[in-house]
């Protein structure tokens, strides 16, 4: 059942540039990872980062850079991006871990907006302009500045990185992860070391979500203060509370919407895009909070009467 | 890899089928007019929600109608015209977004507005890959024309540079020989509060001192406490927006303001009305348009008036001249290929109610007057709307970056 439902997202995706216009869904695709690795923090390991901003952002600038100034290939800029979000990730994590709940959530958004004052004064970043005109380059003779191309290709790490998240979940590493968020003080009981597991999974967390912002600098040619701003680090929380915390799908569903509807209703309703947004999010707290994906499977659930089948 | 497999023939087919219809359509008609589609579309990118809403926005948008409404009836066109406009929220992948949609599905021509520098060197790049136009109203970046110009942009109605040179040339001249600077600690704030202190220092004036704030600021009290204490006869603000608004209510509260005057490098009429005249009087700007100077400009916005319910500010104003001046370059030229057009706009003056003798440099900036204006005092207003004195005219030549002194790769070829 679930591999039908793989195939078919599959096949929709490999198909949908036919119908939808391929930037957009490029787009999709890197908020999709963005959102996929902040879940596996907050709804796989129970901590709420505010300051995810950082490592999308810090990776975008560090891409754009590499590319731009250095003449790297999309490739390596695209990896060092990643790493130096891997980087932060651990020096973040190292400093947040040590304590829980609001506390971690602020001092991940402290440390974030350091970050995004440094990359404000650097004279690399071009400040409030940006780092504009990246050249998209080339991959192995295939020329990325064509947009058909390009989608496949990110697609093909897109569908890497999920297979990866999905692993990550279900191995026993991942069931560590969900015995720290359902009760840490047990997990330390059991003779696990609680710390080394939570920085593990926040270094990888920080690493997929620089992924994702090294991708889209490569998807629109440019890096700015819009990725490293903290509204970044409030957009991915809301895309993965809509979409369902701590499902494998929600993300995806959830930065499918709020990408689309940011997108598209931009020259549809003017004005009105933030104010729909909000409500979006007030609905969803107020009258389905397990997200979309969550409570379609809940339902999902009901309707067979089976009440242990696993999340989609 | 499965993906990867399906990736080249797809890729190919659909390139194959538009090179076709290419090829089809350039041999079914030759010489036809040349006009894509027979409809030039306009696309206004703009903040409808967000900053720099008032300033733009949907003000704007009226502007785009108007002008493309004034220019059927007065040239009665064979082509269509048709208006499209997004909100980009102020954030460049929006922008960028929208507008290559725009130019791959929606068969638009030029893209216009584009407040924020983000959005507007975003969207520019876009243009110039697919060959189209980009009409800049709203963004005041100088890098714009300098290092980040190119062939299909035209920057319309200011930049940071007019704003903060005019302003400083033109204070010093009108007797302000003393200065003291409440910068915005980032390179915007820095670059304005460096190339005034410049202007400042060749026309003989004097800086004493400057103070940086961070970016963004809400509580300026210490920094124009020590702007008051330094007994500057100006201070000048190289700060945008919030900031700026901020800066100006705690001078006001501080009673900085009547002895002191304030100079702002980077203002619109839309900040001096929602701040009133009593919290700015005396304050110095350089705007590129007052609706009340002239019987054209004042019947202009009169009409303008009547739909928006707000006096344009001058990048509403530019936009309407900037549209108008390509609708009448692409029936000049009967044609909405780009380089035909972007040619006949910079051979054609700019003559309208906005600007006179416009010209359009090589490196895309509009050449055109700039004016300083003081604000009134609230006795000395009238109306509504009666906000300013036009001190000074700058004529384009000091209002603007000399061309020799450019930094954009087009001009020293």
């Amino acid at each position: 059942m679930r591999r039908l439902w793989m195939v078919l997202v599959l096949a929709a995706a490999i198909l949908a540039p036919a119908v939808l216009y391929p930037v957009l869904l490029m787009k999709v695709l890197c908020f999709a990872i963005f959102a996929s690795a902040f879940n596996l923090l907050l709804g796989y390991t129970g901590l709420l980062s505010f300051g995810h901003a950082a490592f999308f952002g810090g990776a975008a600038y560090v891409a754009g850079y590499t590319i731009r100034e250095l003449a790297w290939s999309p490739l390596a800029g695209v990896a060092a991006g990643t790493a130096v979000a891997g980087i932060l990730g651990w020096i973040f994590g190292r400093l947040a871990i040590r304590r829980q709940g609001i506390y971690f959530a602020m001092i991940t958004l402290a440390l974030a907006q350091l970050l995004y004052f440094v990359c404000l004064e650097l004279p690399q970043t071009g400040g409030e302009d940006g780092l504009q005109g990246v050249p998209r380059g080339t991959l192995a003779g295939l020329d990325l500045s064509n947009d058909l191309t390009l989608y496949y290709v990110i697609l093909t790490i897109s569908a890497l990185v999920f297979v990866l998240i999905h692993r990550t979940i279900h191995s026993p590493f991942g069931q560590v992860l969900k015995a720290i968020r359902e009760n840490e003080a047990r997990a330390v009981s059991l003779g696990y070391d609680v710390d080394r597991y939570k920085l593990l999974a926040f270094v990888l967390s920080a690493s997929l979500s620089g992924l994702a912002g090294a991708l889209k600098v490569l998807v629109f040619k440019f890096a700015t203060l819009t990725d490293v701003h903290w509204h970044m680090s409030g957009d991915v929380v809301l895309m993965t509370i809509l979409g369902g915390i701590g499902t494998v799908s929600g993300p995806m569903v959830g930065a499918s919407l709020i990408v689309t509807l940011e997108d598209q209703l931009a020259d549809k309703v003017g004005a009105l895009v933030t104010v729909i947004m909000g409500a979006i999010f007030v609905v969803c707290v107020l009258l389905f909070r397990r997200g979309i994906v969550g409570e379609a499977s809940a339902f999902w659930q009901r309707m067979l009467g089976n009440r242990n089948s696993p999340g989609i | 890899m499965k993906t990867k497999k399906t990736v080249v023939p797809f890729a190919l087919r659909s390139s194959v089928a538009a090179l076709a219809l290419t090829l089809g359509l350039a041999i079914a008609m030759p010489s036809q007019a040349q006009i894509s589609d027979g409809v030039v579309r306009i696309g206004v990118l703009t903040d409808m929600s967000g900053a720099y809403s008032d300033l733009a926005g949907p003000g704007a948008v009226i502007a785009a109608h108007m002008a493309v409404e004034d220019f059927i009836a007065r040239q009665k066109p064979a082509f269509k015209i048709d208006i499209v406009s997004a909100d980009h929220q102020d954030k460049g992948d929006i922008a960028s977004n929208k507008a290559r949609e725009w130019f791959d599905r929606g068969q638009v021509d030029v893209v216009t507005e584009l407040v924020s520098s983000t959005t507007a060197l975003a969207v520019m790049k876009v243009a110039k890959e697919k060959n189209k136009i980009a009409l800049i109203t709203g963004a005041g970046s100088s890098r714009i024309t300098n290092t980040d110009c190119n062939d299909v942009s035209v920057h319309w109605v200011y930049d940071t540079y007019a704003t903060g040179n005019g302003t400083g040339k033109a204070v010093v001249k009108q007797g302000g020989k003393t200065w003291y600077f409440l910068t915005a600690d980032y390179a915007f704030g820095q670059s304005l509060e460096r190339d005034t202190t410049a202007v400042i220092e060749a026309n003989g004036g004097k800086v004493l001192g400057s103070v940086r704030h961070p970016f963004p600021s809400t509580d300026l009290s210490s920094y124009l406490l020590k702007a008051q204490a330094s007994g500057a006869q100006v201070i000048g603000l190289a700060n945008a927006g919030a900031d700026t608004i901020n800066s100006i209510k705690q001078a006001s509260e501080f009673g900085i303001t009547p002895k002191q005057t304030l100079a702002g490098l980077l203002m619109f009429i839309t900040d001096i009305n929602s701040l009133g005249l009593k919290a700015t009087q005396g304050m110095y700007l350089t705007e590129a348009f007052y609706w009340d100077m002239n019987p054209e400009t004042r019947a202009w916005s009169k009409r303008f008036y009547a739909r928006h319910k707000k006096m344009p500010t001058m990048v509403q104003a530019g936009l309407y001249s900037a549209i108008t001046h390509y609708l009448e370059a692409v029936k000049a030229v009967n044609s909405d290929d780009t380089q035909k057009v972007m040619a006949q706009m910079k051979k054609m003056p700019v003559n309208d109610f906005f600007a006179r003798n416009g010209k359009i440099r090589n490196d895309g900036l509009m050449m055109h007057d700039m004016y300083l204006m003081q604000v009134k005092k609230p006795s000395e207003s009238h109306y509504p709307w009666d906000y300013y004195n036009v001190r000074a005219t700058i004529p384009a030549a000091d209002a603007f970056q000399p061309l020799s002194q450019s930094r954009c790769p087009l001009v020293h070829k």
